[in-house]
Formats: structure tokens, C-alpha cells, sequence
């Protein structure tokens, strides 16, 4: 074949990463009591996925082991094998395994191979121990095919699993434990087909309807392969190859359910595709342009008169209606659920609580909360932290929670929901909660100016000040204070913020406040002079026109007092640079707006109102403007700058709000 | 300029002869490499950008794209920076970006030999010879060839970060 194999590579590895995902997540639900079927079945089907694509593609580190690890799904799909907690965990250890040697093969860098034979023979390992049991219990139970065959023959073997006993050879050949596989390659063509493409086999559901019609009907060729595949088991008289038949009579016999599921998830994948972020991108791009020109026809439209006009407003008003729902809709693609981000979390919990020795549940709630894309990515990191965080500082030892009165085992509730505008994630532990005398006396060791009188809010805020941990021991979990500050300034880079709730032998509560997309900003239009700005809506707290007793002067530097606070006022036309727009405050409009850090008011000519804006890129045809975080296209075709409150606040110099005679300066 | 780098930077073009776009400035006759012309149009209202030197006027919507128009005229001190109805505004696509400059005229579309370019004055012009290709005459009329591609990206002009800068080498 002289197909280039290299241009499906890529899609190969995204869809090997979602099996891996997929695997993951699924064995981390799995309940070992009682293990779903449906569940065993959708693992052993990613498993078999990427050991299909990856023999395609000559990916031979992958394929040997995801062989083994099929087989041991295999067999515990067919209830021939109890998953116990020890299997769990090696099967998550081998995905993590997969996982990097994935990325090898991505990066086209040297596979780890020790690492691929370590792990291939602590599966082998279990699958021989476990499969060693099995192989008992099933003969008790009325026996299973094929298994309990060879154990009758020689107690330690079981026919097909043989090669156990020299691990290491095998691997060499990258592929599993098929006894015989090279064996019977001359002898049994479709067979050995069977199990090269399809990697099922004889341990397949498919192939055993097959297997099925053609053990019922004697050979009706109604399969070319199963038939062959009987007249091989036939004409080859050797003990192991009479296995397969009796196996094929078993298997026939049963009407297994996995047939049933199999069905199903074809559906389910024809229901969706894979598209480039590009192509969604632009689209949202076009349909910000088209809302824009929508607008534009509207003013237009102010013009005609008579006849004409009521026509043309119904014709607008059905089109603005329709570029609403676009609008709507194309957003929507780029709408992922949040379980995409949280689904990596249960397995962080759980490895690091084990680490711990604690004993934790980790509670996921709403994670089918849309979120767009680009924010999911940025907002793991972060998460991760918060979470290990919570684990390990926030619930305590097993031990101290019993003293405490508590279950023992604590509990993190991860939860997504949305609000209005806004995504509110929020991370809670019902731990020892955060340590108020310790934060303030970490701070005060750090240099930090702080009264001691602050309420807790403050107090909590100062977590995410650099180089701030009050963990005793630095772990290698977290301790060393590095991170908190990354983490809120992770979440403010995506026009997040951070609050923390805590209360003492109680717990504590991480809330994000996200707004629900990148490309979209609620903003208020405010207007200097004849220009337009939008400020973000997330900052404002309220607009007021202030009275000249409100305002005092300090040097060149004019404080508002509103409700037993001064506020620095900025004049944005001095931020701006705009000549002939009102200086005297009493006149004008103060938007008092805040950040994480700093509350201040801007000065501005007068308010324009509320609206949603499409965020431009000020950058890709110019550069970074300070105090601008981009901007948009209002409806009459000009730009309005979209004002980044955040980096204005970093020129704005707030010694203290709580003192009055403070001194302000601003910069700009 | 040496003859050296002067053939570096007309080797965009392989063929000898090269068209561009001449545009008057002042009482100056210019012109630029037509294949960086994206369009020309009519200057309409910018939206001013704080702390950014007078010749950049501000920002424009061009189809969705916000782009920076400066003014060469107040750049280069010549003629007047007047806007009218007539005042034009040459959109060019440097690379991935696009900046519209400001032009009195715009007048035609030359084709200039390789050897019709004479090397740049030292001096004379208001441009600085780095950003020069050269001379030619067209009817007896003197026309200076702008390196429009160095211009624009030159730090002089500062329109774009270090860093992008980087990005786009």
C-alpha cells in the first residue's frame, strides 16, 4: 500500500487521547462491588481502538500494551475476572503509561521502552494471577469455554494465556499473550485476521455472531471468515485449536449483551464531527460582523420614511431576530460542558489522597455547565491547584476529623453553575478551613502591610500574594507557595476573579467567577468628548453624578467621597489623551469600577448605555495599548476602545482607602 | 545603501521590471511596491489611541479588522496634514498586517526596469535613505521608491511590539 499513513496521524492521536480520557474517567467510576457492564465494555472498546489504530500505523509500543490490557478488560467484561482496587489502579497506571508513550510518538521523540515492558509485565502479572483464580472459580461455576480446558489439562496453564510464562519474549514481539499466534499464523489465516484487524478474535462479541451462525447452520457460508474459521478448527486436530470451537458453541449459546451496546454507541458517534477551532473562530468572527452591519442597516433605515418604512422595519426586526439565534448558536459551538475540565479531577483526588492517606470524596456538580472553549484550557491549571489545595491543606487527617466530630472521610464538592453573565465555579471543603492568626503572622514574616483589624475577606486574600504558604512542611503536593498567586493571576487573565469563603473547623469555599465567553464582553458605553469607550461590565459597581461636595482636592489629585470612602477618581480623558471633554466632576458621570485589588472611579462625559460587544484584537495589526484590552465595532462601523480596568488600576496608587489622608497619584 | 542590499530587496519580484504605485506627498512624487497595495480609500474618522505619537492617527474598522492609519505627511514633515474629501488613505498589507497611510494624492501605477533605479540621495529627501529603493524619472519627473515594507515595521515608527516583531521574522 502505498498510502501516506502520516496524514491520519493526527487524528489518531486526538482520538487516542479521548479513548485514554474516556478510559480514565470510566475506571475511576468503575464500582467494585459491582462493576456496570456497559462501563467494562466502553473501557475495553477505547482500549481496542487504539490498539487497532495504533497496529495501523506501526505504533508497536502502543499496541503491545493496550493488547495485555484488553485481555484483562476482556475477561472482565465477561465476568471471567473481578476487578479489584489493585487491578483499577494498574489499569490507570498503564493509561498514564499510554498516554506518554502518545505523546512520544507525537513529538516524535525515543519511546520509553523500559517503561512500556515494566508495565506490560505487571499486567501480564495480574492478568496471571487474577486469571489464575478466575480460571478456578469458573471451573466450579460450569466452566467458560475454553478456560477451563487447559486448566483440566495442565493446573497451570490456560491454554491461550501460555506465553505468560515467558513475558519478556513476548513483549519483544509487541504483541499479547495469544499462545500461538505465530504458530498458527500459517495454519489459520482468518483467524489470525480476525485478531490482526480487529484485535477481537475469539474474545469478540461480533466475530462470535459470526462464529454463531456458522456453529449453528454447519457452515452456510454466510461468513467467509467464520466459515474458514471452522473449517480450520476443524481440520487442525491439535488440542488448541479444539478449544476455539468448544469456545465458539459457548459463546454461541450465550446471547451476550455487549452485542447490544455496540449498536448503540455507533449512533452516538455518527451524531457528531470534528471541526477545526479555526473554522469556528472565524465564524464568529463573521457573525460579529454581522450583527455590526445589522446595525448599521438599522441606522439606516432611521432615514426612510412612508411607505417604505414599515416594511423595512418588519424586515429588520426578522433580521435582527435571525442574527440573534446565529449569533446564538454559532457561540454555542464553542461551548464546551465543564466536565471536560472537572472529569480529570476524581483521579487527582483520588491519587493524591492516597498519597495523604486521607480518605476523600471528591463530589462533582454541574458538569454539564457550558463554558467556552478557550477558558476550559486556561482554567485547569488553576483548578488543579485549587483542588490539591483543598486536599491537601483543607481536609484534614482521618483521625483529627473523627476527634473534630466528623465522618472521617472528607468531602470536596467541585460545582459548576451558571449566573446570569457569569460562570461560578466553586471548590468546597468541609475541612479545617483556613487559619486566620497563621495567614496574618505568614504576612506580617513576608513584609506585608497589614492591620491586624482587616476582616476575613481580606485576610484570605492575602493567600494569593506571592511567595504566601503556611503549610509547616513543604510536600511535594503543594507547600512551597508557589501556585496561589498563579492561580489568580491564571483566572484574572481570563477575566476571572477569586474569592474565598472560610470558615474555621467548617471548611472552606473557592469561588471563580467567570465571565461566559471570550469574544463577547457586556460593557457599558461611556463617552468622552466625541469618543466612545466600553468599559466591562464585570467591574462596574455603579455610575453616579457627584456633587461638588463630594469631591475633596489633594495636590493636583481629586478624591470622591461616596458612602465614608474615598475613592481616587480618574479622568479617562487624561488616560486617553482626549482634549475637550468635561473636567469639572460635578458635571460629569464617575463610573466607580474595581478590580481584585483596587476600587477607584473614572471620570467620564456622560453615559451611552448597556451592550454586548464583540472583542477585537487591537494587536494583530498593531500593538498592545496600555489600559486597553481591545476593541470593538459599534453600530454606526467606528471603533470603541474596550477599556482593561486591570491594567489601569495597576497606575493608579492606592496607599490605603481606609485612611483620609492618602495621597494619590496617577500615572498615564 | 550598497548595490548589494539594494538587489536584496528587489529581489522580492524575480523579474527585472517592477510595478508600484506612485502617491504624492507635499510637492514629492512617490511610490511603493504595488503588491503590498491591499486598497485605497478615502479617509473617514479614526478613533484616537492614547499615548501614541501624532502621526498615528488612530484606529479603523476595515471589514472587522481594526487597523492603525498614520500620516506620513506629519511623520516626514511634508506638505500639510490637511483631511478632506479628497485625502486618501493607501491600505497595505505588510506581511500578515495591515496599516493604511496617509497620502495627499494618489496617481498612478509605473513599471520600473531594474536599471531605471538610480540609488538614493543622502540627503534631499525626507525619507531616510535606509528606507529608500532608489530613484527613477517618469516623464521627467523625479519619483523616490519607497522600501514600504521596512518602513512600516521599522522601529522608528514604532507601530508594532518588539516581540510581534519577532513573531513575524
Amino acid at each position: 500500500m502505498s498510502v501516506d499513513m502520516s496524514q491520519f496521524f493526527g487524528v489518531f492521536f486526538e482520538e487516542s487521547h479521548e479513548h485514554l480520557e474516556d478510559m480514565e474517567h470510566l475506571l475511576m467510576e468503575l464500582s467494585l462491588d459491582s462493576p456496570d457492564p456497559e462501563d467494562l465494555n466502553s473501557i475495553f472498546r477505547a482500549a481496542h481502538s487504539i490498539k487497532g489504530g495504533s497496529g495501523v500505523f506501526g505504533f508497536d509500543a502502543l499496541t503491545g500494551l493496550t493488547h495485555v490490557m484488553e485481555n484483562i478488560l476482556d475477561l472482565a467484561r465477561k465476568d471471567e475476572l473481578t476487578i479489584t482496587k489493585p487491578i483499577v489502579d494498574q489499569l490507570l497506571i498503564t493509561v498514564d503509561t499510554l498516554k506518554n508513550i502518545l505523546e512520544c510518538y507525537q513529538n516524535e521523540d525515543d519511546i520509553d521502552w523500559d517503561s512500556i515492558e515494566k508495565g506490560t509485565v505487571e499486567l501480564e502479572a495480574l492478568l496471571k494471577k487474577e486469571g489464575e483464580q478466575a480460571a478456578t472459580d469458573d471451573d466450579e461455576d460450569d466452566g467458560f469455554g475454553f478456560f477451563d480446558v487447559p486448566v483440566q489439562d495442565d493446573d497451570d496453564d490456560f491454554g491461550f494465556f501460555e506465553p505468560l510464562d515467558e513475558p519478556v519474549e513476548q513483549e519483544e514481539k509487541g504483541y499479547g499473550i495469544y499462545a500461538d499466534e505465530d504458530a498458527k499464523k500459517a495454519a489459520e489465516g482468518a483467524v489470525e485476521l480476525d485478531d490482526e484487524d480487529d484485535g477481537f478474535g475469539f474474545f469478540d462479541d461480533e466475530p462470535s455472531e459470526a462464529v454463531e451462525a456458522s456453529a449453528t447452520t454447519e457452515n452456510t457460508n454466510e461468513d467467509p471468515a467464520a466459515s474458514q474459521q471452522k473449517d480450520n478448527v476443524k481440520t487442525t486436530k491439535t488440542p488448541v485449536e479444539q478449544k476455539p470451537a468448544a469456545a465458539a458453541k459457548e459463546v454461541a449459546s450465550r446471547k451476550t449483551a455487549p452485542k447490544r451496546t455496540a449498536k448503540k454507541t455507533e449512533v452516538k458517534e455518527s451524531s457528531s464531527i470534528r471541526v477545526d477551532t479555526m473554522k469556528i473562530d472565524s465564524l464568529v468572527n463573521l457573525v460579529g460582523e454581522l450583527v455590526i452591519t445589522q446595525s448599521m442597516i438599522k441606522i439606516v433605515g432611521k432615514d426612510v420614511h412612508g411607505e417604505v418604512e414599515e416594511k423595512l422595519e418588519g424586515a429588520i426586526g426578522e433580521l435582527s431576530r435571525n442574527i440573534r439565534e446565529i449569533q446564538e448558536a454559532v457561540m454555542s459551538m464553542r461551548m464546551l460542558p465543564m466536565s471536560f475540565a472537572f472529569n480529570r479531577f476524581p483521579r487527582v483526588v483520588r491519587d493524591l489522597a492516597d498519597k495523604l492517606a486521607k480518605d476523600i470524596e471528591l463530589v462533582i456538580e454541574g458538569g454539564a455547565t457550558e463554558i467556552d472553549k478557550g477558558m476550559i484550557e486556561k482554567l485547569v491549571d488553576p483548578l488543579t491547584h485549587l483542588i490539591r489545595n483543598s486536599v491537601d491543606h483543607g481536609v484534614e487527617m482521618p483521625d483529627e476529623r473523627e476527634a473534630a466530630g466528623k465522618p472521617r472521610k472528607g468531602t470536596v464538592v467541585l460545582n459548576a453553575e451558571q449566573r446570569g453573565g457569569s460562570i461560578i465555579i466553586s471548590i468546597t471543603d468541609d475541612g479545617a478551613g483556613l487559619n486566620r492568626d497563621k495567614i496574618l503572622e505568614k504576612a506580617l514574616a513576608n513584609g506585608l502591610d497589614v492591620a491586624p483589624d482587616i476582616d476575613d475577606s481580606q485576610v484570605w486574600q492575602l493567600i494569593f500574594e506571592p511567595g504566601f504558604s503556611t503549610a509547616e512542611a513543604v510536600t511535594d503536593v503543594s507547600g512551597r507557595g508557589v501556585g496561589m498567586d498563579v492561580v489568580r493571576r491564571n483566572i484574572e487573565s481570563i477575566g476571572g476573579s477569586v474569592e474565598i469563603e472560610s470558615v474555621k473547623g467548617e471548611g472552606s469555599v473557592f469561588r471563580i467567577r467567570l465571565p461566559l465567553t471570550l469574544a463577547i464582553v457586556d460593557g457599558m458605553c461611556v463617552a468622552v468628548n466625541d469618543q466612545t469607550f466600553v468599559i466591562p461590565l464585570t467591574n462596574i459597581i455603579e455610575s453616579m453624578q457627584p456633587s461638588a461636595e463630594q469631591i475633596k482636592t489633594i495636590g493636583n489629585d481629586r478624591l470622591l467621597w461616596v458612602r465614608e470612602e474615598y475613592w481616587p477618581l480618574v479622568p479617562l480623558h487624561e488616560l486617553m489623551e482626549i482634549d475637550g471633554a468635561i473636567t469639572d466632576p460635578s458635571n460629569a458621570i464617575v463610573v466607580l469600577v474595581e478590580t481584585s485589588r483596587k476600587r477607584f472611579g473614572l471620570l467620564v462625559d456622560g453615559l451611552e448605555g448597556q451592550q454586548q460587544v464583540v472583542i477585537k484584537s487591537l494587536e494583530q495589526h498593531y500593538k498592545r495599548v496600555a489600559g486597553v484590552a481591545g476593541a470593538t465595532i459599534m453600530g454606526d462601523g467606528g471603533v470603541a476602545l474596550i477599556l482593561d480596568i486591570e491594567s489601569i488600576a495597576s497606575v493608579v496608587t492606592i496607599p490605603n482607602q481606609q485612611t483620609h489622608q492618602s495621597e494619590v497619584s496617577v500615572v498615564g | 545603501m550598497s548595490a548589494n542590499q539594494k538587489n536584496n530587496d528587489l529581489q522580492l519580484s524575480s523579474s527585472s521590471q517592477q510595478e508600484f504605485l506612485t502617491f504624492v506627498l507635499g510637492d514629492e512624487n512617490y511610490a511603493l511596491d504595488i503588491m503590498t497595495v491591499k486598497e485605497i480609500r478615502g479617509y473617514e474618522d479614526v478613533t484616537k489611541i492614547a499615548n501614541a505619537p501624532d502621526y498615528i492617527k488612530g484606529v479603523l474598522n476595515l471589514r472587522g479588522d481594526i487597523v492603525p492609519i498614520i500620516d506620513l505627511r506629519i511623520k516626514f514633515e511634508v506638505g500639510e496634514a490637511t483631511y478632506d474629501e479628497f485625502t486618501i488613505v493607501i491600505m497595505l498589507m505588510i506581511g500578515e498586517r495591515v496599516v493604511g497611510i496617509v497620502v495627499d494624492e494618489v496617481s498612478d501605477v509605473i513599471k520600473v526596469d531594474d536599471e531605471d533605479i538610480r540609488p538614493p540621495p543622502e540627503f534631499g529627501v525626507a525619507f531616510d535613505s535606509a528606507y529608500l529603493h532608489g530613484l527613477t524619472t517618469i516623464n521627467e519627473q523625479m519619483i523616490i521608491l519607497v522600501n514600504i515594507q521596512k518602513l512600516i515595521s521599522s522601529d522608528e515608527l514604532g507601530l508594532y511590539d518588539k516581540s510581534q516583531k519577532a513573531e513575524q521574522e
